[in-house]
């Protein structure tokens, strides 16, 4: 996570003091520091506000002339000024489900060890590599993308899927000369969505008393039937939360995936083809359309990503937060 | 098999999916570590820091500028991303116990999930636009606007650590309230501000996207504010993208000095709070 999470069992009672100054006097400084931090912590709002309205208004000319029907429309030539974007919904929602369904079983099992199962001495070392892999910058996973992990694939990975997997039309027909294409993307997502959804899940499971699961050993069970019957079916939804964070992580994660999915505006069945994403395609092709219309069609595919994104990470705030209201939950999350 | 033996074994089972799950999860990162060190450190010498890029063809030559530009969009971003965000954390932790507070502190979650590019978007139309040209300014705002969530919540939730009695002590002894948030709570949270503040710069310090189409790139030293600017992240982006070994050695040596830099505010960062919370 990019950033620390910090829990405090007691929230701190506030002093509610400095009304008896009398009028004027000292409480105008009060009012002066008060409103004057207020103000810069409306800043948040404002900028939040200021970018939807920002967006809105430079692709309005996009929606004035296609709507948000040109989504679902498979034909994208900007030259000719054929703009259906369908090719990068489909990128990006397929990358991000290859992503989701890599990381699910092994961020689940990262959690489990890290709140459950590792000794003492382990959790720290390892809570600390599982957060330096999400410090490192996705400009360095895609470096690392294009010279190890598509080589690597090419020449290891997609022989056996072709092999053992081959009548499925997803592992048909021949990868490209480097290795990119949809598979490689969601690979490299999977890694960068890990550490999001590994540690909002063990937070979710570290939240569970230990008095469930003392209960439930003395009954006489195995770690994981404590694990299966005290655990996991309160954090439920605070699981669920983690993994829709990460998707929505996935859908706007833009230089590893440009770096990676080939770019190109096709649908392909095959996970070794070439892709292209809402994201790589405004890291693309954004600076360069000097065409209004084109750069106002940019802006609404990235209007209808932030409109996801932001309903994604709501949901996951939700999701998250029901936990937190399990009787006896051990910290605030 | 028993009834015994088959809980054994299924939590056998279990016990070791956890255990490889996570041996495979740090695979990747120890492999993205050794790639960029081994890669990376037969490029560093003196003139890689302070020389400027060659054209293809040439041996040598350096990021000076790249490594230059990314401490001014950083310097741009901190002048205004710290005080706001700062003063944002300070009001959030004080008086932020009313449904404005909570708005607040929502919009702030949203904004750092929103994906990065599209800060780009945002900055491009409200500040390249009207300049006409991406600018070293324009990036710094893009840079600024990234790191705001953190430092508001990093010091909001670190500056709540500091002991209530402080504060108490102060008023009690007739200090109004906002001279007690700067002279005794402030300095007290210091080192959660420094907290907040490394993070956000070592986010920011990575960031390739919001930075292509607000600062670009240009080959050459500048430090002027209505100027495109060169950065490190973007040149790594520039020379990953190029079909030459020389330049994708060089993306090596940059990746190394990038993941050097933010692993160490991380860590550093990292220390800081751990120190505070023995301190408690």
């Amino acid at each position: 996570m990019h950033q620390t999470r910090i829990n405090h069992s007691k929230e701190v009672p506030k002093l509610e003091l400095g009304e008896h100054h009398g009028k004027g006097g000292r409480n105008f400084g009060d009012g002066v520091f008060k409103w004057m931090s207020a103000v810069f912590a409306a800043s948040a709002v404002f900028l939040l506000a200021a970018m939807v309205i920002q967006m809105t208004r430079a692709s309005a000319l996009s929606i004035q002339r296609f709507g948000f029907g040109f989504l679902v429309e498979r034909d994208w030539n900007p030259v000719q000024e054929i703009f259906g974007a369908f090719p990068f919904v489909f990128g990006t929602v397929v990358s991000s489900v290859i992503a989701l369904l890599l990381v699910i079983p092994i961020a689940l099992g990262v959690a489990i060890f890290l709140s459950e199962l590792a000794p003492g001495w382990l959790t720290k070392p390892l809570s600390l590599l599982v957060e330096l892999l999400a410090a490192i910058p996705s400009i360095v996973y895609g470096l690392w993308g294009m010279f190890v992990l598509a080589p690597w694939l090419l020449k290891t990975v997609y022989p056996i899927l072709t092999q053992t997997l081959g009548f499925l039309p997803l592992f048909q027909g021949v990868p490209q000369g480097n290795g990119r294409g949809m598979l490689a993307a969601g690979i490299v997502l999977a890694i960068m969505i890990l550490p999001t959804v590994a540690s909002v899940s063990r937070d979710v499971m570290a939240s569970v008393p230990k008095g469930y699961r003392e209960g439930v050993l003395a009954l006489g069970a195995t770690r994981w039937e404590t694990i299966r019957v005290a655990v996991l079916p309160n954090v439920v939804s605070g699981i669920v939360g983690a993994i829709v964070l990460g998707f929505g992580r996935a859908l706007g994660e833009t230089m590893a995936v440009t770096m990676l999915i080939g770019n190109r505006a096709e649908i392909s069945a095959s996970l070794f083809a070439p892709a292209a994403t809402i994201a790589s395609m405004i890291a693309n092709d954004y600076s360069g359309a000097s065409d209004e219309l084109y750069l106002s069609v940019l802006a609404e595919l990235g209007l209808v990503l932030f409109a996801v994104t932001l309903i994604l990470n709501i949901a996951s705030k939700l999701l998250v937060w029901r936990v937190g209201r399990i009787p006896g939950a051990e910290r605030s999350l | 098999m028993g009834v015994y033996q088959r809980r054994k074994f299924v939590d056998g089972v279990m016990r070791s999916w956890c255990i490889l799950a996570t041996l495979f999860a740090v695979i990747p990162l120890f492999s993205l570590l050794a790639y960029v060190l081994l890669k990376g450190v037969g490029g560093l010498n003196w003139s890689f820091f302070i020389e400027l890029p060659k054209p293809v063809g040439e041996l040598g030559g350096g990021i000076g500028n790249a490594l230059l530009g990314s401490f001014v969009l950083l310097a741009i971003a901190s002048i205004f991303g710290i005080p706001v965000g700062v003063f944002a954390g300070v009001y959030l932790s004080e008086f932020g116990a009313n449904p404005f507070g909570k708005l607040v502190r929502f919009c702030a979650d949203v904004m750092s999930g929103v994906p990065s590019i599209l800060i780009g978007i945002f900055v491009y139309t409200l500040v390249v636009l009207p300049m006409r040209s991406p600018s070293a300014f324009a990036g710094g705002i893009a840079l600024g606007i990234l790191m705001l969530p953190t430092i508001i919540r990093t010091t909001e939730e670190l500056i709540k650590l500091v002991p209530n009695s402080l504060r108490e002590a102060g008023l009690a002894l007739g200090m109004a309230k906002w001279r007690v948030i700067l002279r005794v709570v402030l300095p007290a949270g210091m080192s959660g501000i420094a907290t907040g503040v490394m993070l956000a710069i070592a986010r920011a310090f990575g960031e390739t996207a919001p930075l292509l189409f607000t600062a670009g790139s240009y080959p050459f030293w500048s430090v002027h504010l209505n100027k495109r600017i060169s950065s490190l992240p973007v040149q790594i982006y520039e020379y990953a993208g190029s079909p030459y070994e020389e330049w994708h050695q060089q993306a090596w040596a940059a990746a190394l000095v990038l993941v050097v830099m933010v692993l160490i505010l991380n860590l550093a960062a990292k220390l800081l709070t751990s120190s505070r919370s023995h301190a408690r």
